[in-house]
Formats: C-alpha cells, sequence, structure tokens
C-alpha cells in the first residue's frame, strides 16, 4: 500500500531554529532517505515552494481566473511529500515519525487510492 | 498467438529452468540471477529477428553463463574465480531438472523477506518478467523496484539460503509462504484489472501458470491443487466483473453468460478430485466456495446453504475477522438479513473502522428495509475504502437510497 507522508511546515516554527538547527533538519531528511530507497520503500519525494509562489486557477461558467497565493490560506503548509510504499500503515507511521519535522511540526499519513478494487 | 507471444512464452517457462541450471552450477544466486535476466532480454531482442535456436534452453544457459563469467572477469577482487568458471562450458542438451522451479520458488518465498519483495523476487526470477514490468505492474517507479529486488537478494544471502529443496518439516511451512506469494501475485493483478492497464491482467495470467507449475510438480498437495482451482474460479468471472467504464459490477448483478466456461469446469474438476482426498485447508475451501457461486445459472440459484456450511468449515480450519463477515453474507441469505446484522454485531471490536464491515452492514441494512441506516453505512464505507472504484460503487448505492431528509 502507498502511503503519502505530507510534511507540513509554519515558517514561524523553523525560523526560530538557529542555522545549524535548519541544516540538521535537511540533514536528517538525506539520511532518511538511505535507507528506504535501499530497501525500495521509497518512491518519491518533493520539496515543494513556498506557497507564496503558488497560483490558485479557478474555471467559473468556462472562464479560467487565475489569482495569486494558496487556495488555503493558514498558517501552515505542504511544505513537501513523500510517497512511500509500505506493508503495513503502521510502518508508514513509523517512517512519518523519523522526520525530522514530526518534531517541530506534523506529518499527515494518508493512504494513495488504488485503481482495483474486490467485486462487492 | 503471434510468434513474438510465441517467444515471450516459452522465455516465461524456461527462465526458472535456466536460472536453476546456473545456481546449481555456479552457486551466487544474486549473480545468476542478474546474468538470467540478461540472457532473457537477449533472447527477447534477438529471437523474433533471427528465429529460434535449435535448443532455446541450452542458448540460454551458455548466454547467461557467459554473461555471468564477464561480471565475474570485470570484478577485480573476484578475479580468482574467473578460471574456475572459463572452464565450466556449459554442456549441451543436459536433461531439465524437474525439481528447480520448485526449488527456486521456495527460495525466492524465503521466510527473510517481505511480502512485496517475496513477489517481486518471484516474479523476476521464476516467472522471467523484467524489473521494468514488475514495476509498472505495482505502479512504482523502476529504480524503487530494482533496489527492492537486489536488497532482496542480499537479505536471502545474508539468511544462508542454500540452493536445496528445505527438509520436509520446514517445507510444509516453506509450502505456504509460497501459495501465499502465489495468491498474492494473483490478487494484485485481479483487483487491478478495472484499469485501462492491461499489464496487470498479465500478473493474473502469470500465477495462474507458477500455480499450474507447482501443482505439476505436487499434484498430490490438496492445498496447491485448492489455490490452482481458487485462481481459475475467481479468474473466470473477470469479463463480467467491470463495466466499459471500470466500475466495479457486484457478483449478483454479473453477466453471467460472459463468464469463462472452460476456467469453470476446470476449477470444479480441480476441487471436486481433491476436496474428498486431501485434508482440507482454506483455499480448497474457498475454491469449493467459488465453485458453488460459478455453478449457478443465475444469481437466485445460488446454493446459499452449502456456502454457508463451507464458510463454517473455513472459519474452524482459519478463523478470522473476514471469514467471519463472509459467513455473515452466507447466514443473512439463508436466514434473512437480520440474522447477519446480528452475527457482524460481533465484529464491531475486530473489525471497527475497516471499510469491509460498513459495506457489507449497509447492504444487510438495504435488504432489512432500512435505507436511511443503510445509507450512513454505505457512505461511511466509500469514505473509508482507498479503492477508487469500490468507492464509486458504495456512493452509487448510498445515492440511490435517496437523500437523507435535511440535506
Amino acid at each position: 500500500m502507498k502511503y503519502l507522508l505530507m510534511i507540513y511546515m509554519n515558517p514561524a516554527v523553523f525560523e526560530s531554529l538557529s542555522e545549524a538547527e535548519q541544516n540538521a533538519v535537511m540533514a536528517e531528511h538525506d539520511a532518511f532517505q538511505k535507507p528506504i530507497r535501499e530497501s525500495g520503500e521509497l518512491v518519491g519525494f518533493a520539496a515543494l515552494a513556498d506557497p507564496s509562489t503558488s497560483r490558485t486557477v479557478r474555471v467559473r461558467e468556462g472562464v479560467p481566473a487565475v489569482t495569486d497565493g494558496p487556495y488555503v490560506e493558514a498558517k501552515e503548509f505542504l511544505a513537501g511529500y513523500y510517497v512511500v510504499d509500505c506493508e503495513t500503515p503502521e510502518r508508514a507511521e513509523e517512517l512519518a515519525a523519523q522526520l525530522p519535522d514530526a518534531r517541530l511540526t506534523a506529518i499527515e499519513v494518508r493512504a494513495v487510492m488504488e485503481s482495483g478494487g474486490l467485486e462487492m | 498467438m503471434t510468434a513474438d507471444a510465441r517467444a515471450e512464452d516459452l522465455l516465461r517457462s524456461l527462465a526458472p529452468q535456466v536460472l536453476g541450471a546456473l545456481v546449481r552450477r555456479y552457486g551466487h544466486f544474486d549473480a545468476c540471477e542478474d546474468a538470467v535476466q540478461e540472457a532473457l532480454l537477449a533472447a527477447a531482442r534477438q529471437w523474433p529477428q533471427e528465429g529460434l535456436p535449435e535448443s532455446p534452453r541450452g542458448w540460454l544457459i551458455t548466454v547467461a553463463s557467459r554473461r555471468l563469467a564477464d561480471h565475474w572477469r570485470s570484478e577485480e577482487a573476484r578475479r580468482h574465480r574467473e578460471e574456475a568458471v572459463a572452464a565450466l562450458e556449459p554442456p549441451p542438451g543436459e536433461t531439465p531438472d524437474r525439481d528447480d522451479t520448485l526449488t527456486l520458488l521456495f527460495l525466492c518465498c524465503h521466510p527473510a523477506l517481505s511480502a512485496p519483495s517475496q513477489l517481486a523476487l518471484t516474479l523476476r526470477a521464476v516467472g522471467g518478467l523484467t524489473t521494468a514490468e514488475i514495476a509498472h505492474a505495482f505502479l512504482v517507479p523502476e529504480s524503487t523496484m530494482a533496489q527492492r529486488i537486489s536488497r532482496a537478494k542480499q537479505r536471502i544471502r545474508a539468511a544462508g539460503a542454500r540452493f536445496d529443496l528445505p527438509h520436509e518439516t520446514e517445507r510444509a511451512e516453506r509450502l505456504r509462504v509460497v501459495l501465499q506469494v502465489l495468491y498474492l501475485i494473483f490478487n494484485e493483478g485481479y483487483t487491478a484489472s478495472a484499469g485501462p492497464d492491461l499489464q496487470r491482467t498479465d500478473l493474473t495470467a502469470e500465477a495462474i501458470r507458477l500455480t499450474r507449475e507447482l501443482h505439476r510438480l505436487m499434484p498430490e498437495d490438496g492445498e496447491t491443487t485448492g489455490l490452482l482451482a481458487l485462481m481459475l474460479l475467481t479468474d473466470a468471472r473477470r469479463p463480467a466483473r467491470t463495466r466499459t467504464d471500470g466500475s466495479l459490477v457486484p457478483l449478483a448483478e454479473q453477466d453471467r453468460a460472459a463468464w469463462d466456461r472452460a476456467a469453470i469446469k476446470e476449477g470444479t474438476d480441480l476441487v471436486a478430485a481433491t476436496l474428498p482426498h486431501a485434508v482440507p485447508g482454506p483455499y480448497q475451501l474457498q475454491a469449493a466456495i467459488a465453485a458453488v457461486h460459478d455453478e449457478a445459472e443465475r444469481a437466485e440459484d445460488t446454493d446459499w446453504l452449502q456456502i454457508l456450511g463451507l464458510y463454517g468449515l473455513l472459519e474452524r480450519f482459519a478463523p478470522g475477522p473476514m471469514v467471519t463477515l463472509n459467513r455473515a453474507v452466507a447466514l443473512a441469505m439463508v436466514d434473512g438479513p437480520l440474522a447477519g446484522l446480528a452475527l457482524l454485531a460481533e465484529l464491531d471490536d475486530t473489525l471497527r473502522g475497516h471499510h469491509r464491515l460498513d459495506a457489507v452492514r449497509a447492504h444487510l441494512l438495504e435488504q432489512a428495509g432500512d435505507p436511511e441506516a443503510a445509507r450512513t453505512a454505505y457512505r461511511a464505507a466509500a469514505r473509508r475504502t482507498t479503492s477508487l472504484p469500490e468507492r464509486r460503487y458504495l456512493e452509487s448505492r448510498a445515492a440511490r437510497l435517496g437523500r437523507p431528509s435535511g440535506e
């Protein structure tokens, strides 16, 4: 089963860290990736640019309108994600707990929908 | 069948024999496995253009042995092995060792590996699928699958696995894992055949082919026969279980004329031949249940009393909440939805929050004439499932019951 580990960021929390601490967070991400890359659990990951760079697109009555900024305005925003392929949901939670951001903010773990299903 | 498809079929069936021959001769499962993959790729490129070699098996063994020698030659630290390998020219026309496929299956289903790794390794080493094909089937990047396979090979080496059939005592336990892995491969293909992706249907075909092979090697094993029958009887419904838009068709609404009659006959024959003699086990019982479903001309002709009895047996041999859940469905068909709902109440602790419990409860509530409660249960099930077609199906059932008052 694939899980999306969503890294939520609060800039106020991150900025309260010293530069050394911020670098340590980045180093932890590198360290996090190595074993799950080797085990084949890592499917993909991305760091997202700041939401100030977001553009939100709406189409109303066939007319697209583009506005600056994110769809949801909140203190916390999605800063990046990992997609992992784990044997159990518990394992996905275990991986989420290893992320440095789990100590600073929180990681949301959500299962990825599959295209198949049983005949019910 | 086209010439390409014939060549592909031949490669798949030769893959375990060639790998078996190499591992037996040189040891080093991981290096041999890589070499066989390269030989298979070379064959897939060359054979369609140059025609089949006189002895395809010998050709593959020769090419794979050369690749193995190349590989070792290129590794400075392993130079001392070079002469030993170079001296071993593959003897032509060696008789195939019938047990190699089985030994390979046991090796790939090593208990030290995680289930996804067992699946991947079995498909590659025994099924002859390429890493790219397996990655495609499991919807992960090729690099992810390559890592998983290479890690799996390291693990079996670290676990001290040898290329021998395990002892009698260990063998039964390992066979259980082998059957489980084959069933997982089948399910991976079966539950995904809804998508536009034909590759995953190949997985069911591959699982059936491998289980057939295992059945050929161990015809006396009841559970192996049961698993083969279960796969055939389940796969027989594939043409009727999805609509053209990929949505799911429940068993009761399937067009039974579209079912694969030949597969049903083969499956039911296997069940009939095995059940009276073998020690009954979960696969045989599930196959027997599938056979009862498949034998009914119309959904309303289904012999639910027999199915209820079989689920009762299954609960004794392999108890689990999912078995109880299915028995509740059968009980509802025999004694009415209220009896089924009463049995479901026992599962509230063990299956709390599981979408299948909500879905079954929703169906039974609908049958019992409580649309309001049924709709709530369908909605809960729809929210909890991680299968897209299932979610659409459950949402449509909820919608069919109308809007709740005040919405």
